[in-house]
């Protein structure tokens, strides 16, 4: 169990550098607040928290992590789509 | 519901290559978000949570969320990004604490985990608070602070991490407190790490605090035994150590340099490299006439541009320049501004198309046919000393060739050295003209005059 996710883990990061190692620099801010959006993956866990009855203490600090990854969910991705909007090629 | 994390995992690894690409981007930014919707609702599904704090933080955070992504200027983008950071950094830090508070009696491999996603949760989250404070000005200036002994106070810092943490392994059940000095010990960590950080190298640090609050997610999927999230952190992980490996290649600097050595610190005390005599300058007026007669003009910006809000006047004068006939570029240095892609960002935000938007590597071998290079609010970049000058803190940097164009305006505030400390010969060559004043009052100034004429 443990060694798979590790196994996961690493999988996944060698696939990271695959994935963006070539990223033109016209894209690194997109690219930097899209990703960031994605580490508010974090979300599920919260939601887990704040949801699976725990106790009171432990209700509001999974309440506070949702809210807090949402924040980072949501502005993240519409702060990127706000630039990418932007972007555009020269009209002919 | 496993499916489900399947699918979303897929799409953000979909999501982000083809964020990789200029023409899939914006769909791709989409792809990544319905991923992170799937996950959302396959959590939901899973039948054993109640609702009702659950969607109270959503509808909550998403308010926030979505008025401050709406609300904010693209040139505070950075101290945004940064920020939204820290908040992940922040949510997996309670994630870990509650999953303790609930388990004190988890296996050993869990307790490690929640150990470490409180660490690098708080560390992102101190630390990125800071960076936002430090971009945003809201503490003394954006300059790097050090005192004596600031790394063996930070390698003391580090050894309490780790005795903290052995102790927490061994007796989690009965180490409440240690938890929470844990906790203290991030922050602090966090705000150590980003003091004797420059405003110049926010770039490494941003991607780097990236990265972080990826591995913070990383490790709360550890802690939870959640594939998807173990995937998603990663890739957010490692994507933010190759921003930073990018961003240290572009300075050609180490991260260690980067993050060690308080560069910057003795701004103005740093000796120059022989760089005397006295620098020419004109008036806005007599540099329309240069430009006006101009078949080629390269704008290079740096962070003076996003200070003095001039993106939206350069577009103006660019087309004005087109118009005239003149054939206009744009040079982007990858660590000009305060964010990897900064200047991109914001002369996209004035509506210039990104094919006029040309990397150092492939400006600089067109640099000596231009017939006028355009500086405006950068500094370091342009230095020649980078390439000239063995002596000089920034030699081997890789720089932006304005000093080869035929003619050099440099639009700046005043001689003041730039956040290296160290002073540009560029502003004393014999083919450089500064235009002292507000970069974006310079600006106008000579569309006036092209409208006049």
């Amino acid at each position: 169990m443990i060694a798979t996710l590790i196994f996961i883990f690493i999988l996944a990061a060698f696939l990271g550098f695959e994935l963006i190692s070539k990223v033109p620099s016209q894209l690194h801010t997109p690219l930097m607040s899209g990703s960031n959006a994605i580490s508010g993956i974090t979300i599920v866990g919260a939601m887990v928290a704040a949801g699976v009855g725990g106790g009171d203490f432990a209700t509001a600090l999974g309440f506070l992590a949702v809210i807090f990854a949402t924040i980072n969910v949501v502005g993240g991705y519409l702060v990127t789509d706000r630039m990418l909007a932007m972007f555009r090629k020269k009209k002919k | 519901m496993e499916w489900l994390y399947i699918i979303a995992a897929a799409l953000f690894v979909i999501g982000l290559k083809m964020l990789s690409s200029p023409e899939t981007a914006r769909r791709g930014n989409v792809v990544s978000a319905v991923g992170m919707l799937l996950a959302i609702v396959a959590t939901l599904l899973n039948g054993h949570l109640s609702f009702t704090w659950i969607v109270a933080g959503i509808v909550l955070g998403s308010g926030i969320g979505a008025a401050s992504a709406y609300r904010v200027k693209m040139t505070a983008m950075p101290e945004m990004v940064g920020l939204f950071n820290g908040f992940g950094g922040l949510a997996s830090l309670l994630v870990g604490w509650a999953e303790y508070h609930m388990h004190p009696d988890a296996p050993t491999f869990t307790i490690v985990s929640i150990y470490l996603t409180v660490l690098i949760g708080g560390v992102t989250f101190s630390g990125s608070v800071l960076a936002f404070a430090k971009l945003a000005e809201l503490v003394v200036s954006g300059r790097p602070v050090t005192f004596r002994g600031q790394h063996i106070v930070n390698g003391l810092l580090l050894a309490a991490a780790v005795l903290f943490g052995i102790i927490f392994t061994l007796a989690p059940e009965s180490s409440y407190a240690i938890l929470i000095l844990g906790v203290i010990l991030a922050f602090v960590i966090g705000i150590f790490a980003v003091l004797p950080i420059g405003g110049a190298d926010m770039p490494v640090v941003i991607c780097l605090l990236n990265s972080y609050s990826g591995l913070a997610g990383a490790a709360a999927g550890f802690v939870l035994a959640n594939d998807m999230l173990i995937v998603a952190g990663s890739l957010v992980g490692t994507s933010g150590i190759i921003l930073t490996q990018i961003m240290c290649k572009a300075m050609n600097r180490s991260i260690a340099n980067v993050l060690f050595s308080g560069f910057g610190a003795a701004a103005g005390t740093v000796a120059g490299a022989g760089a005397k005599g006295e620098a020419k300058s004109i008036s806005p007026h007599d540099a329309y006439f240069a430009l006006e007669a101009a078949s080629s003009v390269v704008f290079v910006p740096g962070y003076g541009m996003a200070v003095a809000q001039a993106q939206h006047v350069v577009k103006e004068l660019a087309d004005l320049l087109e118009a005239n006939g003149t054939e206009v570029k744009y040079a982007i240095h990858p660590v000009a501004g305060r964010m990897p892609g900064h200047m991109n960002v914001l002369l996209a935000e004035a509506d210039v198309p990104y094919d006029q938007l040309v990397e150092m590597d492939a400006i600089n071998p067109l640099m000596p046919t231009i017939d006028v290079a355009l500086v405006i609010g950068a500094n370091d970049v342009v230095n020649p000393a980078a390439r000239e000058d063995k002596s000089s803190p920034i030699y081997g940097m890789p720089i932006i060739n304005a000093d080869q164009a035929h003619t050099v305006f440099v639009l700046k505030r005043s001689m003041a050295s730039g956040f290296a400390g160290i002073e540009n010969p560029l502003f004393f060559k014999d083919n450089t003209t500064m235009i002292f004043g507000d970069a974006k009052k310079t600006l106008q100034e000579v569309v006036t005059e092209f409208k006049a004429a």
